[in-house]
Order: C-alpha cells, then structure tokens, then sequence
C-alpha cells in the first residue's frame, strides 16, 4: 500500500473530525445543559465562514481575519439566543426542531441579502499556502496541519475549560442535573445565553477554517451538520468526551472508507463488483456505523450518567 | 399452606451508590391484602416497578403464581395477570374516561393488530370497560374527557384502568397520593369492595387506611425489610415505632 | 341510558361541523377545480395540483406516526426519494409495467422502515429524531453515490408506470389517479386511528409505560405503524416520480422532510384532514409569497411612498426571509395549526 497516499488521506480523515467536533461539542453542550436541539447550529458554521472571508479580504490579513470574525460570530449566537431560541427552551422537542428549520431558512436568507448568493472563496496567505514534508516522500500542505493542529487545541482548551474552571464546573453540574445549577444561586439564564455562544462560537470557528479549501457558500452548514448528528448519536448526545472520539472515528472512517472501501471489496469480491459497490457502500458506512452503535449501546458510547 | 400468589427472594436493585431495594423478601397469599409502608424514599415504588418490569432488578428472584416472571417484559406480565397503578397518575387525558379504560380492556384482549373495525362499536371491548366504571362509582362519567376530571376521580380511574385487565394481583402505588380525606374515604370504599376478591399489593402512606385494609403488613426503610406481620403485630413492633411510626404518631 | 347509547357519543357521528365543511369543500374543489382550469387551457394549476395532491398524501402518511403516534420522523423525505427510484429505475431498463412499479415500491419502502424502524424505535426522544435524519440522509448519500442512475443530476423517467384501462401519460388521468389516492389514504387512516391498532398507537404516543403496564408491546405496535406509514409515503413517492418524470436525490435531502414535517404541523397534526390543509397552505405560501409581498409593494407605492414601495418590490425576491419567520410564529403561537385554529372556532360558536 502507499504510505504516502496513506498518510495523506489519515490527515484528510483527522482534519474532517476536528471539524466535526467542533460543531458537534457545541450541539452537545446545547443539547446537555438547555435540553435543546438546534438544527441552525450549522448556520453558525455558514455565518463564520461568510464573516472571516468578508473580514480577510478587507483586511487582507487571515488571522486578523479569523481572531475579529469569532467575536462576531459569538455575537450573533448570542443575539439568536436572546431573540428566538430563549423563548423555545421550555418548548417541546418537536418544537425545537420545527422552529430552528424556520431559523434555517432565515439566516441562509439574509447570508443572500448581505453576502451574495455565489459563494467567497478566502486566498490564504503565502506562508500557509506551502507544504510540509512530515515523513520522507509525505508531503502535506501546510494549511492542512493548521487546522488540524487549530482543532486539537480547541479540543484540548475545551477539556480544560469543563473540567478545570468555575464555568465548567457549572457546565458538568448544569449537564447533569439543571435543577443543581438553579439551586446554586447562578443566573442561570446568563448560563444559557454563554453556553449557546460558545457553540455558535465554536461552529463559526469550524466554517472559518474550512472557508479557505472548500470557500464559503449558502446551505454549506446544512449538510455537515447531519454528520455532527450522527457523531453525537455515537458518542452519546450530552457527553463532551463522547462527542470528540466519535468525531474523530467518524471522520476518519468516512475519508478513509471513500478511498479504500474499493480495494477492500476487491479481496473478496470480483474488481467490476467491488467498483461499483464500493462507493454505495462508503457513502453509507458512517450510518452503518450508528446503526451498529445503536444495536448495541442505545445510548451511545460514553452515554451521560444522569439523565 | 398454598402456594403463594408472589413470592420475591433476595431482590437486589441500586441506582448509582443509592441501594434502592436491599435483599428484599416477600410473599403475597392468594386473595390476600399485604401492605408496604415505609417513610419517603424508602424504596417502594422501585419495589412496584420491580414486580411489575419496568425496572430490572440487579439480583433476586420474582415468582408469580408458581413462575420465574424475573425477566419477563412488563407487557407480558401484564398478559400473566398482574396490574399495576402509578403513584403519580398515568391517565390519558386526551381521551374520554371510557376510552381509557377500554383501552386498558383491549390491552387484556389478545393482541391489537386488528386495523378496521372502530373499537368505538365493538361491544367486546366497551361493555367490559363500562362494567369496570361501575365497580369504582365512575359510569356518570364513562363520556367526559379524563382532562376535566378532579384528582380523585382520576386516582379511580387510574384503579379502573388496573382491575380492567382482569389480574390475578394488583400492585397499588399510594391510590391515596395526593387525595384530601373526602376522596380517600371513597377510595378505601373501593378497595375494600375488592379486598377478598383480588390479591392485591399495596403501597401506602395513609396509616388508618393501611390498618383498615390490610392483612399483613411490611414495612420497607432504606431498601430494606425491618418488619413483617400481621397489622396489629406491626403496630406494637418496637423497632418499627421508632424507624417510621414515631414521627407520625 | 343504555351501554349502546352512551357509548355511540364516542364517536359523535351526525353533526358535521365547521371541520367537517373545510374538508368537504376543499375535496370537492380539488375533484373539480384543476380540471376545470385545465378544460380552460390553464394547465399550470392542474400540475400545482397533482403535486399537492402527491404530497398530500405523505403528509397524512406521516401525520400517522407523527400526530397519532408521536413518532417524530425527521426522515419522511426519504420514502418520497425511494418510492420514486422505484419507478425511476425500472423505467431506465424499460420495465414499464406499474404492475412491477408500485409492488417494488411497497416491498423497498415497506423493507426499509421495518429495518431502520426496528432500529430507530429502540431510542427515543431527540435520539429518534436525529436518527431518522440520519438514515434519510443515509438513503440521500446512496443515491448521489450511484452514477449509473444520474448520481446528484438525476434521473429522467421516459415512460410512466403503465397501467391496463388507465393511461396516466395522460396528464388529467394522472391527476384522477392520484386523487383517488389521496382519498384513499384519508380513509385508510381514519379506519386506522379508531381501530384497536389506532387506539394501542395512540396511547402509546401519550404513555408508554402506562401501555406496557395493561398489556401491549408497544414496539410492535409503534413498529408496525411506521411502517405502515412508510409504505403509504413511498407511495406517494412513486406517483411523484410519475408526475415529475424526473427523480433525483434532492427529493430526498433532509430539508424536504423538514417541509413536510411543517406540512403536518401547518395543517394540525393528529387531525385527519388537516395535514391535508397544511399542504395546501404550504405550497400556497411558497408560490404566493413573492407576488404578495409584490402587492404590498405596490400599495405603498400607490400611497405616495414610491421608493419603500420599490424597496418592498425588490424584497420580494427575499421571501423565505418571511417564510421562516412564519414558520416560527406558527410553532411559537398556533401550535394546533389550521386545524387547531377551525376547532376553536366551532367551540366558540357551540359556547
Ligand atoms: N430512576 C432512578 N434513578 C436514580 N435514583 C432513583 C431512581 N428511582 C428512585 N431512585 C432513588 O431510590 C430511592 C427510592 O425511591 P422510591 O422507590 O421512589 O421511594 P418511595 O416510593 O418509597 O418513596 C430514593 O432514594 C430515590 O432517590
Ligand atoms: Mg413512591
């Protein structure tokens, strides 16, 4: 096998999990302390990458970009909480879903009014537009490494975060058990707001990092934002721990599953079969995983303790 | 001495560190009234829910009529002749109150995959459910909708959704949860029309209604046995004056 | 009173009602209204019709696990997609026979349910709704992933599903087909929500516990139901895919099934007929929106303020920016829907 080739698609593989997990350790958060499901949460994803492409372009720097574009897209998390989704929380499930569809609809609307309905493609600087020899004959661009490298360090900043200051304390304490946190004397609807900010803030920072290989476009969210789904259905909906394994399993399967499933099918199966069952199979393997998953833990791999 | 209608051994559940039900013995004789009391969080309806499968115990045994129901799914036990009623009332309130227990006969009457005919006219069904309404005083109301009815007579409806599956025992979780005395003398009329007809078990904070009902009584305090006897044994028992008694008397 | 006479007011039968007046009149206009247009050389409202028709009856279809059931299916899209690939793909091979159609569309959609039901009904709550997502997105994926039937392009069906007697290339005929579909389906429904089935469903989706504690295996029950009501949808598919005569994975994506759920809601869910209004007045919305905010325009400029009248005018174009806010405002404010809405007005009336 080609180790180069390999490698390459390891890192395609990680890169797609760490995107993943940042959208979905905002959608468990969201999930775990309000009990509130948000399919907008990609729009935070698509708002993100509109805002740091229109921020790198008239600035013409990428990381004055990219570290003005987080606080806006935090703003606009917390507008949307203020506004709309507040007033879901006591609501139903069903209500959650039906009214964030709504919310879809909105911001994929106004991303047209003040962006355009063509996407923005966001031009790198030339110290990123590079590539890396990271073992012998394995050459990576380098952007590929920064975000990457960017995830894991959100991911790592995170695990502190909920495990090691007043605010995660409260987090863990509002995950498990929401009447706790009242009792504590928090404002709790401060709580909210913050908690939803940082998962807009979180899945805004995602869209920023991609804006630049895939650029930014309407309904961009819409579809990533079923496979954070599927990731916190696997890892279980509510754990942060949970969300980031799954991410990473799913995000590795899903790339490496699309670039060997053929070669696989073909040790056992004639070549003709093996081509043309192979990307059926790979476009559906990461669902075949969940429904494994589900088979056997119901409740996902790391399911919440109290609930 | 016949056989027992249930008989639990060494029923173990525990919820995180909390151990619920503790080494748990009981028996219930046929037709008999058997009570368990105990304070607030003493593990009773973890007992109830255990007997009845919505919870699976950690260890032990449950024995109904003669067989090892342990591990049998909470609908078939139903199927096997045991009924049981909420603590907290599991009516359904979009329904009227002759649909709730029609729903409950139907539940008794084999399987349901029957997809044409109205329930609405099928005298299999509704005559057996208005019957029932009769037993606890509720046939004036057969046609309300349960959302209009007071607390009390959704507690006897609640008691009618059980006797309609027509079971061998009926597990009661606290019919008396909530109820002003008005309401509970009239609940005590019902039981005891049933007492010597039905094996039943019963959950209940009410000590006057316990005494009046009951033919043995067990007393349950942090998941465990402390005491079993006859009600007048129980009474007069130090050890149960002092756990649970005491502070009511 | 006699056990028969108290328990006939269960079913109160006689008295129509206001409900009841919505629903014969707008069958009774769906039975003449697009022919008439069509007679009149106004064809374009008996496709608007067809296709109402065909999403009329998945909306009902889902309506049976989401209003009487509580079944939230987030993934009702996906039996649109197949039932239509049921047709689409035979067709490809020339196997034109609707004979081969509709029972391949039964038997796929029917397999489909039963396997991902089985799975999904082991969850609940937010689980079974991101679940259902996920398995239509699943059947979404497997689709673009096919080029030999078009892949993300789709696929154009040559010949409609072919029938003896019935010649549903003939646009009228189709339109009558799918009707008597719709009709069909209403009254399947409705036989099913008052049987002995309907009753386990329905108590089911208000209290599981309570159902398993006097005696039913609830699973099966809700199980059987969704795929009934999977079957019923692909159904419906297949004739879209015969009005259309072009599928493609599109049909499919989650966001369909997100209209479709609002259909239901729209309309009234856990209301026989009012899924069927909810259609209606989603599709309404959609097409009117833009000439309505158009009108509004208009009338401004006719008052004297010519430029917001313009600005309001070029909005127009923005519509679904008002589309979603209605959609909140209805799960916000009107949760009963149309239907919520009419009953109101008839117990007023009664009071
Ligand atoms: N589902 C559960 N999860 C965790 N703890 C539980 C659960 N149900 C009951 N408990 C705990 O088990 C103990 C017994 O509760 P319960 O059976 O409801 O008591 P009782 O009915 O006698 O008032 C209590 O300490 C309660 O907190
Ligand atoms: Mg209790």
């Amino acid at each position: 096998m080609d180790t180069a080739l390999l490698v390459t698609q390891l890192m395609n593989g990680l890169q797609l999990g760490v995107l993943l997990f940042l959208l979905a350790s905002g959608l468990t958060l969201v999930f775990g302390i309000m009990d509130f499901v948000n399919l907008a949460h990609g729009s935070f994803y698509m708002v993100g990458a509109f805002v740091s492409a229109s921020l790198v372009l008239a600035l013409d720097s990428f990381i004055l970009g990219v570290l003005l574009a987080v606080p806006i897209v935090v703003a606009v998390g917390v507008l949307t909480e203020v506004i709309a989704v507040r007033n879901l929380y006591p609501r139903n499930h069903l209500d959650h879903v039906l009214a964030t569809f709504g919310l879809i609809l909105i911001f994929d609307e106004l991303t047209h009014i003040i962006w355009s309905p063509e996407g923005i493609s966001v031009p790198l600087p030339h110290w990123l537009q590079g590539q890396v020899e990271l073992l012998p004959g394995v050459i990576l661009p380098s952007y590929r490494l920064v975000i990457v490298g960017a995830g894991l360090a959100i991911a790592c900043a995170l695990y502190y975060v909920v495990s090691h200051t007043r605010l995660g304390m409260l987090i863990r304490a509002g995950a498990s058990n929401r009447t706790m946190v009242g009792a504590l004397g928090i404002d709790i609807k401060t709580l909210f707001t913050l908690v939803f900010a940082i998962g807009a803030g979180l899945a805004g920072f995602a869209g920023m990092l991609i804006a630049p290989i895939t650029n930014a476009s309407i309904g961009m969210g819409n579809d990533i934002i079923i496979t954070a789904f599927v990731v916190i259905i696997v890892g279980g909906i509510g754990s942060m721990k949970g969300a980031f394994v799954a991410a990473i399993i799913i995000g590795l399967i899903d790339t490496l599953g699309r670039s060997y499933l053929d070669d696989f099918f073909k040790l056992f199966l004639g070549d003709e079969a093996a081509e043309t069952s192979a990307p059926a199979i790979s476009a559906m393997l990461i669902y075949i995983l969940m429904a494994m998953v589900l088979v056997f833990k119901p409740q996902g791999l790391f399911p919440p303790k109290v609930r | 001495m016949t056989e027992p209608v249930l008989h639990v051994t060494n029923l173990r559940k525990s919820f995180g560190g909390v151990c619920a039900t503790d080494n748990v013995e009981l028996s219930v004789a046929p037709l008999q009234t058997h009570a368990v009391i105990g304070p607030n969080g003493a593990g009773k309806t973890t007992l109830i829910s255990q007997l009845s499968g919505d919870l699976t115990p950690d260890e032990g045994m449950i024995r109904f009529k003669g067989r090892d129901i342990t591990h049998v799914a909470p609908y078939r036990r139903s199927h096997l002749g045991l009924a049981r009623s909420f603590q907290i009332t599991s009516v359904f309130l979009d329904m009227t109150v002759l649909q709730n227990v029609a729903l409950a006969v139907q539940g008794h009457r084999g399987h349901s995959f029957r997809f044409w005919k109205p329930v609405s006219q099928d005298p299999e069904i509704v005559k057996p459910a208005f019957a029932t309404l009769e037993q606890v005083g509720l046939q004036d109301r057969a046609n309300d909708p349960a959302s209009d009815m007071s607390h009390g007579e959704r507690r006897q409806l609640e008691i009618a959704m059980a006797l309609a599956t027509e079971p061998d025992l009926l597990l009661l979780d606290e019919p008396m949860a909530g109820m002003g005395p008005e309401e509970s003398a009239t609940m005590v009329e019902t039981l005891k029309g049933l007492k010597g007809e039905k094996t039943m078990l019963l959950v209940e904070h009410d000590m006057d209604a316990v005494f009046a009902l009951a033919d043995q009584v067990t007393v349950l305090v942090y998941g465990r046995v402390i005491a079993s006897g006859a009600p007048q044994d129980i009474r007069s028992d130090e050890a149960v004056r002092r756990a649970y008694l005491g502070d009511e008397a | 009173m006699s056990v028969e006479a108290k328990t006939n007011r269960i079913l109160p039968i006689g008295a129509i009602g206001l409900r009841g007046w919505v629903m014969i009149a707008v069958l009774a206009f769906l039975a003449v209204g697009p022919y008439t247009a069509h007679v009149l050389g106004q064809g374009f409202y008996l496709d608007l019709a067809t296709r109402l028709v065909c999403l009329s009856i998945a909306a009902v279809s889902l309506n049976l696990i989401l209003g009487y059931g509580g079944m939230i299916s987030f993934g009702h899209a996906a039996y649109i997609g197949l039932g239509a690939y049921c047709v689409g793909i035979p067709a490809y091979y020339d196997y034109t026979s609707g004979f081969l159609h509709f029972p391949l569309t039964i038997v796929v959609c029917g397999l489909f349910a039963l396997i991902t039901g089985a799975l999904c009904l082991r969850t609940k709550g937010v689980y079974f709704i991101m679940i259902t997502m996920a398995f239509s997105q699943m059947v979404y994926f497997f689709f673009v992933s096919l080029d030999e039937y078009g892949a993300d392009d789709g696929l154009t069906i040559d010949y409609r599903s072919e029938f003896p007697v019935v010649d549903i290339e003939d646009g009228v005929t189709l339109y009558y087909v799918c009707f008597v579909s719709l009709l069909a389906a209403i009254y399947i429904v409705h036989r099913i929500v008052h049987s002995r089935f309907g009753m386990a469903i329905r108590g089911s989706r208000s209290n599981e516990q309570r159902m398993r504690a006097v005696g039913y295996n609830t699973y099966a029950y809700r199980l059987t139901c969704y795929v009934i009501s999977g079957v019923m949808c692909g159904y419906a598919g297949a004739l879209l895919g015969n009005y259309t005569n072009f599928i493609s994975p599109e049909m499919m994506d989650w966001t369909r099934s997100g209209e479709l759920m609002f259909m239901v809601i729209v309309g009234g869910s856990g209301s026989l007929f009012g899924p069927v209004l909810g259609a209606l007045a989603f599709l309404q919305l959609e097409d009117q929106l833009p000439h309505l905010i158009q009108l509004l325009g208009g009338a401004f400029g006719d008052l004297g303020f010519s430029e917001l009248g313009q600005g309001i005018k070029d909005f127009s174009k923005h519509w679904r920016l008002i589309f979603g806010l209605l959609l909140i405002l209805t799960v916000l404010f009107a949760r009963g829907g149309i239907d919520g809405i009419l009953k109101s007005i008839e117990r007023r009336r009664r009071d």
